[in-house]
């Protein structure tokens, strides 16, 4: 059971979170000029590193979504951030 | 003859004797004994049959690694099944139970399957049930093979809250180096938990005794736990550390006599693992017979408990940690021969007749040790302790991710410091002899200055024993699952030549003891017969239980209805009142039925007299999430197929939220109470998902201070009234005009009694409908109201088996029950957004691609037939050609109203079949049934406004 850190909250476990994607995914739109590949992409495709990870999760007890990197092998929690703007 | 009890000596208390019984005979043991050392006293050998050959089995060790001694116990009226002999403390009254025998252990039935094990060799499970008959023989084979047995009756207590604890340091076993641990870090004020899985601390110190600092041990032992609890720590015994989880999470097992047992989650900041070694056995013929035992086992039992394991005990070994075992024993009047398999050793013990460079190949005997074969001579011998060398008890530190490395000199697998986040100190580390413990444990534990010195200081030294190919007999590697040197070489035969193919194929450390004594056995094994060394033989993955755990005390109180408690209706004792019957529907318990008799002809009752007069029922499970503020069109807009920001205020639109992959997610009516102010309806089962999806939209592309998402679900109670009589039931409850008059899909805010009330004139039933909303806490003054108003107008409360009748047929969807994973809003026939829409929203582009434009698609349609109800689930198949599955049912009902049953199905291009036949496929019989519109009642709508 890992201990997640909200940036609202403090450090909660895991159980508490939400994985919502990977940071730095832009949803391709306007929808008519997007190619099925591209939003299959968007959709489907990872990158799912092997080590640092930069990932969007919620916080569902507040319902905050913040940035989270963290070494996807050592299980390691590098840094938290809220989103951009949303710093409290 | 075998075990016998000592006149004298041992930690028990021989004035307090304990009956007890075993597979039904009487037996007496003493107070302080286990139900082991107890059985061993009183002489009986055999404890148990084995999993596959029901081989007589008696006692091999002294605690959770006991391959043999499982039994099940029946204490004070609860039964616990397969625990460990070594584990269960005496008490009175207790009573113990062979496992996987029949009748008993001592003369089991099955005993005849032995005779045929050259029939049953590694991989016989697998061989037999690819056989094409195999059913045939499986329920017999279920039968003969398998552990204790579970009475479906029994429900044995679990009471105790599982416990969250917080530690600095975290010390796992109390044996020398985790004493010197934990010692070392509380004096540097640290909150120690030090955990021991055996009923006292001391390790091996309890039965071998010794000098620390100049005084005996127990004097170090008892200031360890005095300097852990003043710095804030813990001691725990008779606890089991069973697993290791992410960030420092470990879990125990705390057994507590008498208490129940409870379940503890402890987050270490540091974690020193002493877990001590475990005693290989030795490989040679009918390693397996009871009277075979763990030569360190043998000391234990006559240091703690007085007992000793035999009479004419033969010793072998090849390192010096027997000789301890073997001097006591003949101190104790045993009259003892060790067979040392090294030609240099250390003195015979005195009254020890010692044969040196000398192996044991065979011991005979059909239901117990009668003799053992030495170098070709016989041995006239009872009992045979053996000590094939130590394996470190690494298990956690591997669970952790910690990898392993041969250490040649101890010959064994020791971890491979700084890959896994704990220290390991002492005879887990390979450190085996009690100065190196206490240097280990002492350096682990932040200790400065010198470490606790101890009288004797020798390390044991260890010559490598293995599996000999060249040798003749059945050898056991694993006694638990049965599985012999024999199936190791087979498995090798047959190409399982990887640890993990091995392991799987022979069930080798696959049994409840996670093959502690025979992983590294079967290793060597391996190694033997492949040629290769134990290094590149590799290691099977570790993973937790370390230990088998009972269920309950995991669960503790969480189960039955605690499991994951429904949540529940605010007026449900009124609803008990007017008799109702419950049902979890989508994690609320909700009522199914009103008053006695077959729950469906009341729910076809109810739905009828709703149809011809009124109905009434509690909606407030109904998710409602409002969207404020003056960026709420916007976000409404984005979330929702249907476009929202086009309502006026007052008035109300039926929608639905699609997943990115434009699947539909949700249903239901959005509410524009104010220009900035919108009701966004959920399902009861899908309330904290709609949340989320529009929490993630507003916080992700919307300016989250210019909207906010509010769960106002639990605010409000709602009761909704449907049919002809509904406006004259209302009226009849005092409410308003203003509120009767609504249009259709319009909503008021205003007030009844005092009180802020919501209506909306929106229908699941097709029926004209008002669902009315109090604040929770009303809302029994206004269901007393409506029931009050309920005789004049000959209308019913209804519950949910009838409201699914109802909206059934309508052709009104559930979302997951009428829809799957692939259903798209087009599918159930709302093309309208999809090709209109111009602006961005939740799942748009999904909606076109190549999947979702095929023709062939499942579309949602009503079916037709005769007879009783379609069985929900059954495919739809043609009636001409090859058969192939053209959809199924998704809800089927005799409806009350139509006298004929209706179903909602998603058939293949089902819009282009309306008035075709198929066949309804289920169960071997095929019925038939014509595909209708979903709405099969009404569909011109009359019945919306009375
Ligand atoms: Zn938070």
């Amino acid at each position: 059971m890992q201990i997640f850190t909200c940036p609202f909250c403090g450090p909660r476990e895991e159980t508490e979170f939400h994985f919502g994607a990977e940071a730095g995914k832009a949803r391709p739109e306007p929808a008519p000029e997007i190619s099925d590949a591209a939003w299959a992409d968007y959709l489907y495709m990872n990158e799912a590193p092997r080590g640092r990870a930069r990932e969007i999760w919620v916080h569902l007890t507040c319902g905050e979504f913040f940035v989270m990197e963290r070494d996807t092998v050592t299980r390691e929690v590098l840094t938290v951030a809220a989103l951009p703007g949303r710093e409290a | 003859m075998s075990g016998w009890r000592l006149p004298s000596g041992g930690a028990i208390d021989r004035a307090r004797p304990l009956g007890f019984t075993f597979d039904g005979r009487q037996f007496e043991g003493f107070a302080g004994d286990t139900l082991a050392s107890a059985l061993l006293a009183s002489g009986t050998r055999i404890l148990g049959r084995s999993f596959k050959y029901h081989r007589p089995r008696g006692l091999w060790g002294m605690g959770g690694e006991e391959p043999n001694a499982i039994i099940d116990v029946t204490d004070a009226g609860v039964t616990t099944p397969n625990l460990r002999a070594t584990l269960v403390p005496l008490r009175a009254g207790l009573e113990a139970r062979s496992v996987n025998a029949s009748p008993t252990a001592e003369r089991d039935c099955w005993a005849v399957l032995d005779l045929l094990h050259r029939f049953l060799p590694a991989g016989f499970y697998y061989k037999t049930f690819m056989a094409p008959d195999w059913m045939r023989w499986e329920p017999s084979i279920r039968r003969m093979a398998g552990l204790g047995r579970l009475d479906p009756g029994n429900r044995p207590p679990a009471d105790a809250v599982p416990m969250n604890a917080r530690a600095d340091l975290l010390v796992i076993g109390a044996g020398p180096a985790g004493l010197a641990a934990a010692r070392a870090a509380a004096r540097n004020g640290r909150a120690v938990w030090l955990v021991e899985e055996a009923p006292a601390i001391g390790g091996a110190l309890r039965w071998r005794g010794g000098a620390i600092e100049g005084a005996d041990w127990e004097a170090f032992a008892a200031d360890t736990a005095q300097t852990v609890e003043a710095a804030g720590g813990r001691v725990m015994t008779d606890t089991t550390l069973w697993g290791a989880f992410d960030h420092g999470l470990y879990a125990a097992w705390e057994r507590r006599a008498g208490r129940g047992d409870r379940h503890w989650r402890i987050r270490a900041g540091e974690v020193v693992l002493a877990a001590g070694a475990l005693e290989r056995p030795l490989w040679f013929a009918n390693n397996d017979l009871p009277g075979v035992m763990s030569a360190e086992a043998g000391l234990h039992y006559l240091s703690l408990y007085g007992v000793a394991a035999g009479r004419r005990v033969l010793v072998a070994c090849a390192n010096d940690a027997p000789y301890a075992v073997a001097g006591a024993l003949a101190e104790a009047g045993a009259q003892v021969t060790l067979a040392d398999a090294r030609a240099d050793t250390p003195e015979a013990p005195e009254g020890v007749r010692l044969l040196r460079g000398a192996r044991i190949s065979r011991a005979r005997g059909t239901r117990e040790v009668g003799a053992a074969d030495v170098d070709g001579a016989h041995l006239d011998v009872d009992t045979i302790l053996c000590s094939g060398g130590w394996t470190p008890t690494v298990h956690l530190f591997c669970q952790a991710g910690g990898k392993l490395d041969l250490d040649a000199r101890r010959d064994a697998l020791v971890p491979r410091p700084g890959t896994a986040p704990m220290q390991v100190a002492g005879a887990a580390n390979g450190a085996f002899g009690l100065q190196a413990a206490l240097d280990e444990g002492h350096r682990a534990g932040g200790g400065t200055g010198p470490a606790p010195r101890a009288a004797a200081a020798a390390d044991w030294a260890v010559m490598p024993m293995r599996p000999d190919p060249a040798s003749g007999g059945r050898q056991w590697i694993d006694l638990q699952n049965d599985v012999t040197f024999k199936d190791v070489k087979l498995a090798a035969q047959e190409g399982f030549r990887s640890v993990e193919h091995l392991k799987r194929y022979t069930t080798l450390g696959m049994a409840t003891d996670q093959g502690r004594t025979a992983n590294f056995a079967g290793l060597a094994a391996l190694a033997a017969v492949t040629g290769r060394s134990v290094e590149e033989t590799g290691t099977t993955t570790y993973r937790p239980p370390f230990a088998p755990v009972p269920f309950p005390v995991i669960a503790g109180p969480r189960r039955g209805e605690l499991f994951n408690p429904p949540r529940r209706l605010p007026l449900e004792p009124a609803h008990r009142d007017l008799g109702a019957r419950w049902r979890d529907y989508g994690g609320w318990l909700r009522p199914a039925t009103y008053g006695e008799g077959d729950e469906a002809a009341l729910a076809q009752a109810e739905a009828l007299e709703a149809r011809q007069a009124a109905g009434l029922y509690d909606a407030s499970s109904l998710g409602k999430i409002e969207v404020i503020g003056p960026g709420a069109a916007a976000l409404v807009d984005f979330c929702n197929y249907v476009r929202m920001s086009t309502l006026e205020p007052g008035r109300a639109r039926y929608g639905f939220m699609l997943s990115e992959s434009g699947v539909v997610h949700d249903d239901g009516v959005v509410l524009r109470l104010a220009e900035d102010r919108f009701l966004v309806s959920a399902s009861s089962s899908h309330t904290a998902s709609v949340r989320l999806m529009l929490e993630e939209a507003r916080q992700d592309r919307f300016d989250p201070r210019q909207v906010f998402v509010h769960d106002v679900t639990a605010h409000w109670t709602t009761l909704t009234v449907t049919g002809p009589g509904a406006r004259e039931l209302i009226l009849g409850a005092g409410i308003a005009e203003e509120v009767a008059a609504l249009r259709f899909m319009r909503v008021a805010e205003t007030a009844w009694r005092g009180v802020p009330l919501r209506a909306a004139r929106v229908s699941f039933t097709g029926d004209l409908s008002y669902e009315l909303s109090v604040p929770a806490r009303h809302g029994g003054m206004l269901m007393q109201a409506l029931d009050g108003a309920r005789a004049a107008v000959g209308a019913c409360w209804i519950g949910l088996e009838a409201l699914m009748i109802l909206r059934a047929e309508k052709g009104f969807v559930l979302v997951g029950k009428d829809t799957d994973g692939v259903t798209m809003p087009q599918d159930l026939g709302w093309t309208g957004p999809r090709e209109k829409r111009t602006d961005e929203y939740l799942g748009r582009r999904a909606l076109f691609t190549p999947e979702a434009r095929r023709a062939d698609r499942r579309q949602l349609v009503g079916l037709e037939a005769e007879g009783e109800a379609l069985p929900v689930g059954a495919h739809a198949v043609p009636l001409e050609g090859q058969r192939r599955s053209l959809g199924f049912v998704t809800s089927s009902h005799m409806s009350p109203v139509l006298g004929r049953p209706i179903a909602l199905a998603l058939v293949e291009a089902g819009n282009d079949r309306l008035g075709q036949e198929v066949g309804i496929f289920h169960l071997g019989e095929t019925r038939r049934a014509r595909i209708v519109p979903a709405c099969s009642y009404d569909p011109e709508g009359t019945r919306r406004d009375g």
